[in-house]
């Protein structure tokens, strides 16, 4: 009988991290990495900066090289999506229907990029999550910079930008729209950009960074696109952003009218987990896959990154992550203790004699940083959902800020900017445990004492 | 063990300074990644390996 193998579905940073530890942690057997885009794993966070900017080219976001991978004997398939788990045999279908009985299943794949409808068919009308998104995008920003074999308007480039949308992701390519030179509106449902992750404080100091260079802000929903046929073959083009009524500028006069020219539109409204192809009724799929603390959604299947709802140990609650960080140690954290279960379940590929590890409880401080010109923002802990936030520092002129985040009397989450390294990683402490909020207020003023 | 930095892309996480201090700094100036010691000793191994693993911005290779 041929070994089964252990399937990661997803090959970015959480299914690279899970396959890389389920052969660091002795699994022997075959190694399946399946990823429905054509390249090899790659890393996220620099396509809405460095790469959209034109500083790096796609090759530094490689997270590993052919002779990396080599090692890990994987039955590599790119281009490929799985379609179907059937959770009780762990027998994946992927594309042309192909069955796949696994000994173990790790889902990491991870969200796709919410679109605004009628935007299918619109050219000038982005999205940004895959390489291929920011390159075409990129496309477009760069003037006279039309990337090989990609068929985007080239030429003169484009001038005017509406980016809908201002959380992160909005943020970060308003910012190097900007650098680039273009006009760059952004249009959000929130009156603060950034608001929902990090709250009004911060988001109204990012507000003024944004405002400063040139960016202008408004708070509104889009009704639709004005476009054009230039007749070219390649359908209509996007010329301009309508916003319902009652749209205003973010500073709270009337946004001026309704309609906002624009060459190129990017739509960055958050994103919906990918798991769409996990109807087996054995799973909850409600906003992500959900898991228990080990990160197991079910006997077996294991899920890791941006696509996995779990709860964490700490917070009490299910919690779900689109953060790079997050990404590794989850993949790392599920692939042990996938190992784990198929060890204290019988032989498995680890074959060696050795005691089973324990499953472990995945319980990690999570962290993200944002690049806002030349802004890092860090952040530790939960920051999202606060239903308390003071900003022990704010620094306007001096551009330094530390917001602590509460929930339900403890002390959640802190975010930085322009504090020194060393006082940064001192606030990890602070709230890698929910503290009462008056101790971590005390231990806050502490780590921000000295240097 | 020999170790090598792609420092140009360090997001400044400072996770590698905190899993292996002796190894990882961060510089005062943008937090960017510091190598304190480019062939550590054993001891160090293992923690230098988690360190690397764990990084967002993939900056840290490790050569046997």
């Amino acid at each position: 009988m041929t070994a089964r193998p252990i399937a990661v579905v997803g090959a970015s940073a959480a299914g690279l991290a899970a396959a890389e530890t389920l052969r660091r942690s002795g699994w022997r057997g075959p190694l399946t990495l399946i990823g429905a885009e054509p390249h090899l794993p790659y890393d996220r966070p620099p396509l809405s900066k460095q790469l959209l900017h034109g500083a790096w080219e796609p090759e530094k976001l490689r997270l590993r090289t052919e002779e990396q991978l080599a090692p890990l004997d994987l039955d590599l398939r790119l281009g490929t999506r799985a379609t179907g788990l059937d959770v009780a045999t762990r027998t994946l279908t992927l594309d042309g229907a192909e069955s796949l009985a696994c000994a173990g299943v790790v889902i990491a794949t991870g969200v796709a990029a919410r679109t605004l409808p009628g935007t299918d068919r619109l050219t000038g009308v982005h999205t940004l999550r895959t390489l291929d998104d920011a390159l075409a995008l990129r496309g477009r920003l760069t003037k006279g910079g039309t990337p090989a074999g990609e068929g985007v308007a080239g030429g003169g480039g484009t001038r005017r930008l509406v980016i809908v949308g201002n959380g992160v992701l909005g943020c970060e390519a308003a910012a190097v729209a900007r650098e680039l030179g273009h006009e760059v509106t952004v249009v959000g449902i929130e009156g603060t950009p950034m608001a929902a992750a990090v709250g009004t404080d911060v988001g109204t100091l990012l507000a003024e960074e944004h405002r400063d260079r040139g960016v202008r802000l408004l708070t509104g929903t889009v009704e639709g696109f004005d476009t054009t046929d230039p007749g070219d073959g390649r359908g209509p083009q996007v010329t301009a952003v309508r916003l319902a009524p009652g749209s205003t500028s973010a500073s709270g006069g009337a946004a001026g009218g309704t309609r906002l020219p624009a060459d190129t539109v990017l739509v960055a409204i958050g994103s919906r987990p990918a798991v769409d192809w996990l109807t087996d009724p054995a799973l909850d799929t409600t906003d992500g896959l959900r898991c228990d603390a080990y990160c197991a959604a079910a006997p077996g299947v294991y899920a890791a990154g941006d696509v996995a709802r779990w709860d964490h140990p700490a917070h009490g609650r299910p919690l779900r992550f689109e953060h790079r960080m997050n990404a590794t140690e989850q993949g790392m954290a599920a692939a042990r203790n996938l190992l784990a279960e198929l060890a204290a379940d019988g032989p498995t590929g680890t074959g060696d004699g050795t005691p089973a590890p324990e499953r472990r409880p995945f319980a990690p401080v999570p962290y993200f940083w944002s690049d806002q010109y030349d802004l890092k923002i860090q952040a530790y802990g939960l920051t999202a959902g606060a239903d308390r936030v003071e900003t022990p520092v704010r620094d306007r002129a001096g551009r330094r800020i530390l917001a602590l985040y509460g929930r339900e009397g403890r002390a959640v989450g802190v975010l930085a900017a322009g504090l020194p390294p060393r006082q940064i990683r001192a606030l990890r402490a602070v709230v890698a445990d929910p503290l009462p909020w008056e101790e971590a207020r005390e231990r806050i003023a502490a780590a921000t004492a000295a240097g | 063990m020999k170790i090598t930095l792609d420092a140009d892309k360090c997001c400044a996480a400072g996770q590698c300074v905190l899993i292996a201090p002796e190894v990882f700094d961060q510089r005062d100036e943008d937090g960017v990644v510091v190598l304190l010691d480019a062939a550590p000793p054993a001891a160090q191994h293992d923690a230098v390996r988690e360190a690397a693993a764990i990084c967002p911005a993939a900056v840290i290779e490790v050569h046997a």
